[in-house]
């Protein structure tokens, strides 16, 4: 035994006489992990995170947030003599003079949007593949949280250097607070220690971005990564994999190895993208000024469709009972978000309760097998295109030469029309996808090869598909819609329900609506038997052809040392590969 | 072997899945033996490259020492197609970038060439307690309640809610020093109501402060302003508030093109101010199209007509830009006659006067 294994021996002896820890480790170790490329985008989220935090305690040894007027007198000649805010002056400080801070600070901005980035697709991953579902609906609604929460470290980061977007930022955050009916003016001085932009601000910003934030997000992923270890990973269907099993590689050591490395990847190319490309380069906008404003200047892409919406709603503000009701913004800016997060929460629930599902899910879902899910998220994504490109429709206007007001007519058209359209054609193509699957199921693979039969019948010759193919088409499940209900029952009394049954049982006949049902068995067994009787038509093709295969050119298609012909080759290929189904004679 | 062993045999097909005598053998999906497992010089190249790796890994963190100590912040390179960027800043992010991204190719290239490849399989179970589980947690915790005389004592029971409910509030209520009200304020709409303008105060430039005379401003001209007390009231006050509420833009038209003023007497030959501050979410705007007398909001492209009442003609903004009334004083400077005489900025709850485009 070498050294270092007496040492790490020693201490996993001590851990475990104090916690038992070796049982754990007994069954932990070798934990299978299922492998999809799209099982990697949450793992981007968790890794991009571990560098914002470790860029982000970097930059709050230097940075000072404190909203103190000083006159810059650092190296910057530009903005030589100017008044700023000591916050600002710091973040200057950070990019100018700090070996290394410009960098520190672009790998912390670069890393926030990809965080932000793959959460929202790693989100939508789980929602399109149905791993929300049953046992996983908790762990969906931390992760929608975390979702939020994001956005909001977001926001609250791009804020503190105090430049003259973020301050444009915070003066817009002041208007939708004073937006809210009642307590706005309250809610907006309160935060703001009073009028805008006060001098309290950024000390109370910093405090949430680099503590309350941090925090909440630390403690839910870590909640979050627990359920995905106790409850185990979802898989996609394959031959041998079953809603009660998992397959994959083990924790230790490829899964470990792999995990790991990724992270030190995505470090990397976080790095080396913060070296070359800039972003946020703050000294180029100045300090903030309220009576100042960059023209065309954009959020961050997370909060664009937010702003989006506010450009596109139309001037909704009226007086009702002596007070004012500024809808125009309380609306797009506070209502639809909030609607479309809950949304985000309820929808599992609303699935299962369509579905009548009660089972636990451990299968994923192909998107077209659940085409009205499908539709929804694309609809969802569709809106949050069509807001995100408002938000800069400005830029466009210019950049297209283009009248601003017939855009933005356009865009306010287009967000009520086309994620509904989304939705439809979303659904038909999965559905369409269906049908072929379906197909593909009672009468195998084209082969694209054409046979002439003896009578003169011109065939195309169907394969039977393979064990992964099939296993993927055979995982769907068809579901009932819920039943209509009935008015009375037998002895004819009135169910008390019977409206909200109805309601839902439409509900589910929507989202069933078209269903491609899977094929019985016995079709599959007759499409099967269909593809044998072809196979069994090409053989003599193949006794004839079988003497040597002639290539384009002329040439024989064969390597030295392998069998030459077709039959030959078919022959060695069934011996090495051994079915006990499968009987070459 | 219990349930949760791993088995280590390649994944096996449920037999039910597949019935196709032509399938292809369901073991199909364990990926082919690759090079390193066929050949060990390929073995051993695949190890040499992933040492490399690591030892590059090393010297890049020696060259990121050097770039940090021998180079200085303000030199700058010039790059194809990204320009002129700071020399040191690009060298530290190199070396550190690659230093970090070698030992991650390295930890997947090993993981992918020499680490076994195989696919396991383990089994999973329902998450569901049994119903003797769930029946034994159920009388531990009814024993709970019993034991606790929880149930017995009503009035316990009531009073700890009661007060439960109510511990919070010494919390929440603490809240509300977080605006140190000034002394004479009653709420924030008394301070939203008004801006430090006060009459005959003069107009000054925003940037170099000097007082304006009405010849100065062409028609069609547009000048940012500010009041002449703005930076004595920063100096006392040390923040930005009273800018961020008193911000004006002053233009100037022919008499003739003014169709409508919110104050009839509030402008002077032509010459109108109007607040800086956008009406629907506070930017300041002074994007203004002299030949359609429009002004544009840059953030949400709220459009005010500044030649009928800077009424809203598109956009999302609910109300007119107000207009602050001003004159000249004896020695042909513009000064203002007043405060606004509405509020300026986003609209908020109790805000009165005009509302609609």
């Amino acid at each position: 035994m070498s050294k270092a294994e007496e040492l790490g021996g020693g201490l996993a002896t001590f851990v475990d006489e104090r916690t038992g820890s070796n049982a754990w480790m007994r069954k932990n170790l070798n934990k299978v992990f299922p492998d999809h490329w799209s099982f990697m985008l949450g793992e981007v989220a968790l890794y991009s995170f571990i560098v914002v935090l470790i860029t982000g305690v970097y930059l709050s040894l230097f940075f000072r947030p404190d909203m103190t007027e000083v006159i810059y007198q650092g190296p910057y000649v530009p903005l030589k003599g100017v008044q700023m805010s000591d916050a600002f002056n710091s973040a200057l400080e950070i990019s100018f003079e700090v070996r290394g801070g410009l960098l520190m600070r672009q790998i912390h901005h670069w890393s926030a949007l990809l965080f932000i980035g793959a959460v929202v697709v790693h989100m939508f991953r789980v929602f399109f593949t149905g791993a929300f579902r049953k046992p996983r609906e908790m762990n969906w609604t931390i992760g929608v949280t975390l979702a939020l929460m994001t956005i909001f470290a977001g926001f609250s980061g791009y804020s503190l250097p105090d430049d003259l977007v973020s301050g444009t930022g915070l003066r817009i955050a002041e208007g939708i607070m004073l937006s809210i009916p009642v307590v706005g003016t309250w809610a907006s001085f309160l935060l703001f220690g009073g009028e805008f932009p006060g001098t309290d601000f950024i000390s109370r910003l910093y405090g949430i971005h680099i503590l309350l934030l941090p925090g909440i997000i630390l403690a839910l992923v870590t909640v979050h990564l627990i359920l995905v270890w106790h409850q185990k990973h979802t898989q996609f269907a394959g031959p041998g994999r079953t809603n009660k099993n998992v397959v994959g590689y083990p924790l230790m050591p490829v899964y470990m190895a792999k995990a790991g490395g990724f992270f030190f990847l995505i470090f990397g190319v976080i790095v080396l993208i913060s070296a070359l490309v800039q972003i946020n380069p703050i000294w180029t906008f100045g300090p903030y000024v309220p009576d100042q404003v960059g023209a065309g200047t954009q959020p961050d892409w997370y909060a664009g469709w937010m702003d989006g919406a506010l450009r596109l709603f139309p001037p909704t503000e009226f007086r009702l009972f002596g007070y004012t009701w500024v809808m125009n913004i309380f609306i797009p800016a506070l209502i639809i978000p909030g609607l479309v997060s809950i949304s985000a929460y309820i929808y599992p629930w609303l699935e299962a309760k369509v579905k009548k599902d009660d089972r636990e899910h451990h299968i994923l879902d192909r998107p077209r097998d659940a085409p009205t899910r499908t539709g929804l998220g694309v609809m969802a994504i569709t809106f949050y295109v069509v807001l995100a490109i408002a938000a800069g429709n400005d830029l466009i206007a210019i950049g297209f030469d283009l009248s601003i007001n017939e855009l933005i007519w356009w865009l306010r058209i287009a967000t009520i029309v086309l994620p509904p359209i989304a939705f439809l054609v979303t659904r038909r193509i999965c559905l369409s996808l269906q049908r072929r699957d379906r197909e593909k199921l009672t009468h195998g693979r084209e082969t694209g090869r054409i046979l002439r039969l003896p009578h003169g019948e011109f065939i195309e010759v169907h394969a039977p598909l393979n064990a992964d193919e099939r296993a993927k088409i055979e995982a769907k499940v068809d579901v009932e819609a819920l039943p209509e209900p009935a008015e009375n029952d037998e002895s004819g009394v009135r169910n008390p329900d019977f409206k909200k049954e109805r309601r839902w049982s439409k509900l589910s006949g929507w989202f069933w609506r078209n269903n491609i049902e899977k094929p019985t068995d016995h079709e599959i067994e007759h499409g099967d038997e269909h593809i044998a009787e072809q196979v069994e038509l090409e053989k003599p093709l193949r006794e004839i052809e079988d003497k040597v295969v002639i290539g384009h050119d002329g040439s024989t298609l064969h390597h030295p040392g392998q069998p030459e012909t077709n039959k030959e080759q078919y022959e060695q290929w069934v011996k090495d590969h051994p079915h006990p189904k499968s009987d070459p004679s | 072997m219990s349930d949760d062993t791993t088995t280590r045999v390649p994944a096996k097909t449920d037999d039910s899945v597949v019935k196709n005598p032509y399938s292809w053998p369901a073991n199909e999906h364990q990926p082919p033996p690759r090079t390193t497992d066929l050949s060990e010089r390929a073995a051993k190249r695949a190890a040499r490259q992933v040492a490399t790796m690591f030892l590059l890994s090393g010297v890049f963190v020696a060259l990121f020492f050097v770039a940090f100590t021998y180079m200085s912040p303000t030199d700058t390179v010039e790059i194809p197609y990204l320009g002129e960027i700071g020399g040191q800043h690009v060298a530290l992010g190199l070396t550190f970038g690659m230093a970090v991204f070698l030992i991650g190719a390295g930890t997947v290239h090993w993981a992918k060439k020499l680490m076994s490849n195989v696919e396991v399989v383990q089994p999973r179970h329902d998450f569901k307690s049994t119903p003797e589980d769930t029946q034994g947690a159920l009388e531990v915790f009814e024993e709970g309640v019993e034991a606790s005389t929880w149930k017995k004592h009503p009035v316990i029971r009531r009073t700890l809610l009661f007060a439960m409910a109510l511990v919070p509030l010494p919390f929440i209520i603490s809240l509300r020093d977080l605006w140190l009200t000034p002394p004479g304020v009653p709420n924030p709409d008394a301070m939203l109501q008004y801006t430090i303008w006060t009459k005959g105060q003069r107009l000054v430039r925003d940037i170099t402060g000097e007082p304006v005379r009405a010849e100065e401003i062409p028609v069609g001209g547009l000048v940012n302003c500010n009041p002449e007390d703005l930076e004595a009231v920063e100096e006392t006050e040390g923040n930005l508030n009273a800018r961020a509420k008193a911000a004006i833009i002053v233009i100037r038209m022919e008499p003739d093109e003014i169709q409508s003023l919110q104050i009839p007497d509030g402008a002077w030959n032509g010459i109108i101010a109007f607040s800086k501050i956008c009406t629907h979410v506070g930017c300041p705007i002074s994007l203004y199209q002299q030949r359609t007398h429009e002004l544009l909001c840059p953030c949400h492209q709220s459009t005010f007509d500044l030649s009928d009442s800077a009424n809203v003609v598109f956009g999302p903004a609910g109300r007119h830009m107000p207009q602050l009334p001003i004159t000249v004083d004896d020695e042909g400077y513009l000064i203002a006659q007043s405060d606004f005489l509405e509020p300026v900025g986003p609209s908020f709850w109790t805000i009165t006067g005009e509302v609609g485009p």
